[in-house]
């Protein structure tokens, strides 16, 4: 019998529309799966047997009485912990909201389950979201299904290494500065940040408002792009959100499968390559555009200048608007509170509540920010990085005026082991090169995988203009229609 | 590309700025009760991590308009009418303290004032 794990999302939901699979033994298959191995990934920070189960029940009750059943009605899911669930504990990693459970549901959570998709649990993250490895969650490190003793990214690696070790066929995770694409290109899978706006940020708690942005992760680009499509689109809920049409990326994903990119101009960015970079990646980034000129692309080269100041710029802008976001961190309304003794003032209880409750990197960010954002350095901190940011999507509009699309690695470095960079904040913040740009400029840009280095996965990162969401998928997925299917050595999970 | 690596990872040791005062001075606006021992690590780290980011500083900038959000929006209003909130007992679930339907915090008053 087929191993229900195995199947890709798109598979899954034509097995249990067509009645081979029911969608509570797919469920159970994955939640049979995470039983087996989650003791040594430790993707998930909680997972939802009951839910997941009454879930994929009513999908196949629906089908029973022979209603429609919507593209993805049935497939699983592992939701980043940072996208908020009704009457199921939410933490953002974070010791500060450790029992708390949310009275509401995340827009993209109510759209998940009204399309039908199964939520099997709350998937493991760096602190707020703040980090490149996973090792920054309060509740212990994620490690990569490819080599048990390497992260699986950040700070969506929790959602990124279910996927990979086939936990789940799909996950959702959030891109600040590269959240979804770095821990999708490091486990072997595929990642979108889509374009600002494209995906409400209600319910997602805040950790860079103007950057912050959910995306799907799939083991395909087809499964990610059907994923895309169930979460995007405008909510009045978030005054942020674009009022447009969804791009249509499932449309690009299929197209992209015919493997013909002819008449498509794919510029490969001088800045974000070279120096600093593994020769490993570098070399299945070569041969990824190698890839796309046999597609049919034409290949030219673009300069974008400030993109070398997208990581000082990243590192102002983040930490100034996570100092504010998390104030509301106080222990009055929710989460921890701690030294409430009758002794200490409400200014000391929110000190102690604070100090117990966030980590290390979480307290950086918030000083880094305070200081740049302090009467006197403001101008020459905050204000200096919000021009450079618009230096840099100046930049980018330069480069599409050259090419529809632009690619890069999606990281410098493959996977890294666990507690090599987590006491060396800006060995860790590096790994964000080549995702920051995209950040700052508010457009989409894909990870898919194209091929190891020292036999762990690279990916390469697929850029186009706001709201050309589509043409990442069109490209993504010819790229990945060629490139032999990535999948973690057997013996890990063993 | 090559300085952006490079220049943290081998900090200037004459360019010190962040002295552990001002750590708790940080610390204190940020609300933030750090350890003695959290002083002197994060003194050393702050100063690398701003000794980073301080080259914005070199792009020449003076003319250009800050981005403070990649999609401009501005005035997104929708209909002013009454709908469904969260209900009381709902929120008050979640709250550390609860009094008289209100959250309980630590007095912020003396007795005298």
């Amino acid at each position: 019998m087929t191993d229900l794990t195995h199947l890709t999302a798109a598979e899954l939901a034509a097995a249990i529309a067509g009645g081979e699979a029911s969608a509570t033994e797919v469920a159970q298959a994955h939640l049979d799966r995470i039983a087996n191995v989650d003791d040594r990934v430790h993707a998930f920070l909680q997972v939802d047997t009951e839910g997941a189960l009454s879930a994929a029940k009513a999908v196949d009750a629906k089908r029973a009485a022979g209603e429609q059943l919507s593209p993805l009605a049935g497939v699983p899911l592992a939701m980043k912990d940072v996208v908020v669930t009704k009457g199921l504990p939410t933490t953002a990693g974070s010791k500060i909201l450790e029992d708390w459970v949310p009275p509401y549901d995340a827009t993209i959570s109510r759209r998940i389950k009204d399309a039908g998709i199964v939520m099997l649990g709350k998937t493991n993250m760096d602190e707020f979201a703040m980090g490149s490895s996973t090792e920054n969650s309060a509740f212990g490190p994620t490690h990569n299904p490819w080599d048990l003793a390497r992260v699986p990214g950040g700070s969506s690696g929790g959602s990124s290494a279910a996927v990979s070790a086939f936990q789940a066929p799909l996950g959702i995770g959030t891109d600040t500065g590269g959240s979804i694409r770095q821990p999708a290109a490091v486990t072997g899978i595929v990642g979108h940040k889509p374009t600002y706006g494209g995906v409400s940020r209600y319910g997602l708690i805040a950790f860079s408002s103007s950057l912050d942005q959910a995306g799907p992760f799939g083991r395909t680009v087809l499964d990610a792009a059907l994923l895309h499509e169930v979460i995007a689109g405008h909510d009045e809920c978030d005054s942020t959100s674009i009022a447009a049409p969804v791009p249509p990326v499932v449309a690009a994903a299929r197209e992209g499968a015919r493997a013909d990119l002819s008449g498509t101009r794919v510029a490969v960015v001088r800045e974000l390559g070279g120096e600093g970079y593994q020769p490993g990646v570098l070399a299945a980034f070569e041969a990824a555009v190698e890839t796309l000129r046999g597609l049919g692309a034409t290949i030219v080269e673009v300069s974008c200048p400030n993109f070398q100041y997208a990581l000082p710029a990243y590192y102002l802008i983040a930490p100034s608007e996570c100092s504010s976001n998390l104030a509301r961190f106080d222990g009055v309304r929710y989460g921890l509170r701690v030294g409430d003794d009758g002794v200490h003032s409400l200014e000391d209880v929110m000190s102690l509540t604070r100090e117990a409750g966030f980590g290390p990197e979480v307290k950086r960010r918030i000083m880094i920010g305070t200081y740049a954002l302090s009467s006197g350095y403001y101008e020459a901190y905050y204000g200096q990085a919000q021009k450079v940011r618009t230096l840099i999507s100046r930049d980018f509009a330069a480069a599409f005026e050259q090419a529809d699309v632009l690619v890069s690695p999606s990281s410098p470095f493959v996977a890294f082991g666990i507690g090599e960079r987590v006491d060396d904040p800006m060995a860790m913040y590096i790994n964000d090169l080549c995702t920051l740009p995209a950040s700052l400029s508010g457009t989409p840009a894909i990870s898919v995988p194209c091929g190891l280095s020292e036999g762990l996965p690279v990916g390469l990162q697929i850029m186009a203009p706001a709201l050309a969401d589509d043409r990442c998928y069109r490209v993504g997925a010819a790229v990945e229609s060629v490139t032999e299917r990535l999948v973690p050595p057997q013996g890990v999970l063993a | 590309m090559r300085r952006l690596v490079d220049c943290p990872i081998v900090p200037d040791e004459s360019s010190k700025n962040i002295s552990r005062a001002d750590v708790a001075h940080l610390a204190r606006l940020a609300r933030l009760a750090v350890t003695e021992q959290e002083l002197d690590v994060f003194a050393g780290q702050l100063d690398v991590i701003l000794g980073a980011v301080a080259r914005v500083g070199e792009v020449a900038a003076a003319d250009i308009p800050p981005t403070s959000h990649a999609v401009p929006m501005t005035n997104v209003l929708r209909p002013d009418e009454l709908r469904p909130c969260l209900p009381r007992d709902a929120v008050l679930a979640a709250a550390p303290d609860v009094e008289d339907n209100k959250f309980r915090v630590p007095r912020i008053l003396s007795e005298e004032a």
